[in-house]
């Protein structure tokens, strides 16, 4: 059964109930001083050996955060973010870059294991019971890098996927071993001063992931990140950056889990992609951090820049998402369509459930001729959650026959909660095609007593039909995630009917 | 065995059954007929357990179970099947994912073995060869899209899986044309045995030329007036309704 | 620096501050004070900019960069009206009513000038419009002369009323802000046929408050043709209570830039809006079309059809809000925008939005953008006929299907023809 299709059962069995993810780690950490400011970015890239330009490239940012006012058009309501008052920069305690997973703290490798990650690819290759599927018996491994608070910690299968020119290791490595092409390519899709979290980002990031496959290549396995907030009072900044090149195809997981604090934790990420002609990368994100208890109290804050550029001609970028965790989510996965005849696709479930406030959605930018947009969003909201999808598509003069197709569609459980929808749509181009419909709904008694006379209890049945309603979105989830989000949307409407 | 005794019944605060007693032994099937208003359906929503329908007196057993106190899917889990009159749509949900989801439940409950994709797919396609259903019904959303034939034969092949000990049967002739009715109570008819009961509810006689009941009931104004064989079906017919409410 | 070098909300400021002992109703108390106070917000908030979300699609810098005087006090000479659409006509001129030009005899209901029947308007004015939220109703506020005021008692078929609204170029930019109350009692019924017509550097800001009573129906037809020098910015407050409707057709073609802002409240159960329209704007010309719908009663219908066309350099917006208050279950709302490009200067942007706070709620919206399908264009050419008259005839059928919906014969005529004048000008050239 592949790796993370474990995780459900394994924690289960872990944890009592309600949050199966929320247990903490007991593990000797390396704290930054309290507070940000100039010597804490300065620490952080010497912690982390960064050449020079790196340095400048940071303290450039941190001086156009400290420029910037945080943005509050979202139609999300949280209390104010002190930043002074967190660690930036939170890291297991090890010796110096681990040359084998032998080297890593087994407390840390036991913490991924109750996550159902696995680290250890001989198990993998050996075809252990649940370790992640046999090439024999047809299923393909996933490489994992484990990101563990703000460092990561292993990456898998690097050896395998050497062989082939695939580069895919944490950033920092990636810094060290590779600058040129990190330097190439970081802060070309998002830069530095392109907003006040992707500003604060490019300033303190710690780790996170680099992808790099080389032309014509076709990614042998799905690659993964999985990203654990363990430390408390801690930000998680991590920066990712994939980059394919002309003619190759990625497949990248991102899964994501923290544990139950009754503070707020701030996560905002930056990842950017970068395609070449003819590449594809395909983008999946299962997001269950931490929502908030029942009333609201703690919870993470999910404030994330994602933007994909189709430089190539016949690019593809493909982003799905399923949103299920966080107090408050702030992420517009975007695409910018350069290359002529290049392709963003956006399909997203997002749901809010208690006290949970999501404002998510897309942006679509068209700039080269006959390229073309499909966006499927489905939002569900229960309990007291708020949920908004907010898209933009936007098509430049010269984009000629370009396309682009919207479909937002909301489910509404019961009558404490809201689902709004904001599109905007700017079409500068007589000979571009835009639709777009939005629909609401909401699960009707007659559709929940028709399940359950068939037996199904009143959260099967709600799951059900849940799943019914997400089906175009969880469709392109890889193998890997698919059951693993239809088992995630009914945990997280638990209690939500009734 | 099905006993209903003295059941009253109110829906939205007004008086739908006024005291009826019912017994159907095991193996049998039986009909009832009435007028529209007489409680029909809310006969056989109150005992699928809908919400709505508020049981103000009486009791109803099944195979000695109060099923009055128990949840819709565990009087599922008991043997009952209710085929609606007006079957709703499930968007989304693939009609085998719903129809092996549901029987899986029900094996559950009942402490027997589920059935994996391939053990379901293959009785699924044994029970629509012999009601002949097209594969194509079971890849679509459960009755989205379908015809008012093609939802009353999506519910006769779930009754066919789920392989209930009681059904009831909610107008199930309605809107059907001759074929359609033919195929319907063939399902019926093949069900029938020892361990199986049914409850057919219908306003015409039609259906019980093909599905022939042991014994007929006439249910007017909440209350069965009158009990016989399946000669009563046809006497009704010929009669109308009218003669028996001066007997009510 | 004098009133009349003033530009913008200063200027406005200067000449209300110059105004106010003078305009209409200046000896009511409570008149006085809602000026005033509108002019404590007008100050505080201005002119809406680009960075205001509302309207973060059309500027107003035009508006406030220019300095606008009053009209003339009085017109002499003959004035070309439009023809007469229905036998009872209000006419104003420059925002004031003209009881010379009009013919309202006969009528069974209270209509006529606001400014002669202020005593009677006092519990309604003010009431429904919102300057605290939209500076153009506080502007309006301060410095309306005068405007239409109907009151039908309840039962009453007030059939058939024109209102025409006149501009006449003083030779100078001027400014006027009629301030139009309609009133219908319990099961009235009135259909109203407006047409804006008018030439000169003008900014024509009207201000509606409709409030249309238990069982009652409001037809309202807009026919916005001012030439393309004027500014027409028109908002609409209305409030439609239990079993009551407004219905809405408005047809934009013709000012350089036209802001048609409708605030609609469904306060009662079963009651229903229908806001439908089509705006065109060709060289220069900018057309905005802004609604707000409140869905704050259960089982009320909604429906918003509007259609955009644009020509040569133009820029089209639509803006739709459809809010479904928590109460409000058993909504049924619906919302269409189309956009029909027919060059490549052209720009539209649309944001129809919704917030659902209900469930039981059946709401969906769609919007489609795009240029004449080439299909089509095919098919009528592979039947003979050439190319522009298969464009013109495809540019028709899209407008008129905006005013299918449109029940009253005489009022939908009178919109055709508001749509045909306007593909006219355009030479029938796409």
């Amino acid at each position: 059964m592949p790796a993370v299709t474990e995780t459900i059962e394994t924690v289960q069995s872990v944890t009592d109930s309600g949050y199966k993810w929320g247990f903490e780690t007991d593990i000797e950490m390396e704290f930054a001083p309290k507070g940000l400011n100039e010597d804490i970015v300065r620490f952080i890239s010497a912690k982390k050996n960064e050449p020079a330009w790196l340095l400048e490239w940071r303290l450039r940012a941190f001086a156009a955060w400290k420029t910037m006012e945080e943005p509050r058009w979202a139609a999300v309501k949280y209390p104010p973010i002190d930043y002074q008052d967190s660690y930036y920069y939170a890291a297991p305690k090890q010796k110096a870059g681990p040359k084998s997973l032998d080297e890593v703290d087994p407390e840390l490798l036991r913490t991924y294991e109750k996550l159902g990650i696995p680290l250890r690819e001989q198990e993998i290759l050996a075809g252990v019971e649940g370790a992640g599927g046999t090439p024999a018996e047809g299923r393909m491994p996933v490489a994992v890098d484990a990101v563990f608070d703000s460092v990561s910690v292993a990456t898998t299968f690097k050896g395998r996927l050497e062989k082939e020119g695939i580069i895919f290791c944490s950033i920092s490595e990636a810094v060290q071993n590779h600058p040129d092409l990190v330097r190439k390519y970081l802060g070309t899709v998002v830069p530095q001063g392109d907003n006040f979290f992707a500003a604060l980002n490019s300033a303190v990031f710690t780790d996170g992931s680099f992808v790099y496959i080389p032309k014509g290549v076709r990614c042998p396995m799905e690659l993964s990140t999985y990203f654990r907030i363990n430390a408390k009072g801690t930000g998680q900044f991590e920066r990712t950056l994939i980059v394919a090149d002309a003619g190759s195809h990625v497949s990248y997981l991102e899964g994501c889990t923290a544990p139950m604090r009754d503070e707020n934790q701030l996560h905002a990420a930056v990842v950017e992609l970068v395609a070449m002609d003819d590449a594809t990368i395909k983008y999946s994100t299962v997001q269950n951090w931490y929502p908030g208890d029942a009333e609201g109290r703690g919870g993470i804050y999910n404030f994330v820049t994602k933007r994909g550029a189709c430089r190539g001609a016949r690019s593809k970028i493909s982003w799905t998402q399923v949103e299920t965790g966080s107090a408050i989510t702030w992420k517009y996965p975007s695409c910018i369509l350069q290359g002529e005849d290049s392709v963003g696709e956006f399909y997203s479930v997002a749901i809010t459930n208690n006290y949970q406030q999501a404002d998510t959605g897309t942006k679509m930018f068209h700039i080269g001729p006959r390229t073309k947009s499909t966006i499927v969003s489905k939002g569900i909201s229960a309990g007291h959650g708020q949920n908004t999808y907010r898209g933009l598509v936007r098509i430049g003069a010269k984009a000629h026959g370009a396309r682009n197709f919207t479909q937002c569609d909301s489910l509404l459980i019961g009558d404490l909660c809201g689902a709004h929808t904001v599109p905007y749509i700017e079409n500068r181009c007589l000979s571009a095609k835009v639709e777009h419909e939005a629909t609401t709904s909401r699960i009707a008694e007659d559709q929940l007593f028709y399940c359950r006379q068939r037996g199904l209890s009143e959260e099967d049945a709600v799951g059900l039909i849940v799943n019914g309603f997400c089906r175009e979105v969880l469709k392109e989830l890889p193998m890997e995630f698919a059951v693993e989000a239809q088992k995630l949307l009914q945990i997280s409407l638990e209690g939500s009917v009734g | 065995m099905l006993r209903i005794e003295g059941l009253t019944v109110e829906v939205e605060g007004k008086p739908i059954l006024n005291g009826v007693d019912l017994e159907i032994p095991t193996g049998e099937v039986h009909a009832i007929m009435g007028p529209n208003g007489s409680g029909k359906s809310t006969l056989s929503y109150v005992l699928s357990g809908r919400e709505g329908y508020e049981v103000t007196g009486g009791t109803a057993r099944f195979n000695g179970q109060d099923i009055l106190a128990m949840e819709p899917e565990e009087r599922a889990a008991a043997g009952l099947f209710l085929a609606f009159q007006y079957p709703v749509e499930l968007p989304g949900v693939g009609n085998a994912t719903f129809m092996r989801t549901a029987l899986n439940a029900q094996r559950k409950a009942r402490g027997e073995a589920e059935l994996d994709a391939m053990q379901f797919l293959k009785l699924a396609r044994e029970r629509m060869k012999a009601l002949s259903m097209s594969d194509d019904m079971l890849k679509r959303g459960v009755n989205v899209g379908f015809s008012g034939g093609e939802k009353k034969r999506n519910e006769i092949l779930q009754m066919a899986l789920l392989k209930p000990a009681l059904a009831i049967l909610d107008e199930t002739d309605s809107g059907l044309d001759i074929d359609a009715l033919k195929i319907v109570a063939e399902g019926v008819s093949a069900m029938r045995g020892p361990g199986f009961s049914a409850l057919v509810i219908t306003h015409y006689q039609r259906l019980l030329d093909y599905i022939v009941p042991d014994r007929v009931h006439v249910l007017m104004d909440g209350r069965i007036v009158k009990s016989g064989g399946p000669e009563l079906a046809k006497e009704l017919e010929a009669q109308g309704y009218a003669a028996f409410q001066a007997a009510a | 620096m004098t009133a009349a070098a003033q530009t913008g909300a200063a200027g406005f400021l200067a000449r209300f501050e110059g105004l106010k002992d003078h305009l209409p109703g200046a000896r009511r108390p409570w008149l006085n004070a809602m000026r005033a106070e509108a002019a404590v917000h007008f100050a505080a908030r201005g002119f809406p900019t680009r960075r205001v979300e509302q309207w973060k699609y059309t500027d107003l810098a035009p508006v406030a960069q220019a300095s606008f005087a009053e009209p003339l006090t009085m017109v002499q000479g003959a004035l070309a009206l439009p023809p007469a659409n229905a036998p009872h006509r209000a006419v104003f001129v420059d925002g004031r009513f003209r009881a010379d030009l009009s013919t309202m005899d006969g009528l069974a209901y209270r209509a006529g000038g606001l400014a002669q029947d202020l005593g009677a308007a006092e519990p309604f004015l003010g009431a429904l419009a919102k300057p605290e939220s939209e500076p153009l109703a506080a502007l309006n506020t301060m410095l309306f002369e005068d405007g239409l005021f109907i009151d039908l008692p309840e039962g009453v078929d007030g059939g058939l009323l024109e209102l025409v609204s006149v501009a006449v170029d003083p030779g100078r930019p001027f400014a006027f802000h009629p301030r139009h109350l309609v009133r219908l009692g319990a099961g009235a019924r009135l259909t109203l046929i407006e047409t804006a017509a008018g030439r000169g550097q003008c900014l024509h800001n009207p201000v509606f408050e409709i409030a249309v009573a238990e069982g009652a129906a409001f037809t309202h037809g807009r026919m916005l043709q001012e030439e393309a020098t004027i500014f027409h910015l028109s908002t609409i407050y209305a409030t439609i209570a239990a079993g009551g409707t407004y219905d809405n057709f408005t047809v934009a073609a013709g000012p350089r830039l036209t802001r048609n802002e409708i605030h609609a409240a469904l306060t009662g159960p079963g009651a229903a809006c229908h806001m439908n329209g089509a705006q065109m704007a060709a060289d220069g010309q900018h057309v905005d079309t802004t609604t707000s719908l409140d869905h704050a009663a259960p089982g009320c219908a909604s429906r918003q059809t509007y259609k955009t066309v644009l020509a040569g350099r133009s820029r089209g917006v639509f803006q739709g809000k459809i809010h479904v208050h928590r109460v409000a279950q058993k909504t049924d709302g619906y919302q269409m925008n189309q956009a029909l490009l027919l060059s490549e200067e052209a720009e539209i942007d649309s944001k129809p939005q919704l917030e659902i706070y209900a469930d039981d709620v059946k709401c969906s919206h769609g919007a489609t953008v795009g240029a004449l399908d080439a299909d089509s264009l095919f098919y009528l050419r592979s039947r003979g006929i050439p190319e522009a008259q298969a464009k013109a005839m495809l540019v028709e059928a899209f407008l008129h299907e905006a005013v299918e919906t449109v029940t009253d014969d005489t009022l939908r005529t009178a919109l055709t023809r508001a749509l045909d004048a306007w593909w006219v000008r355009q030479g029938r050239a796409a």
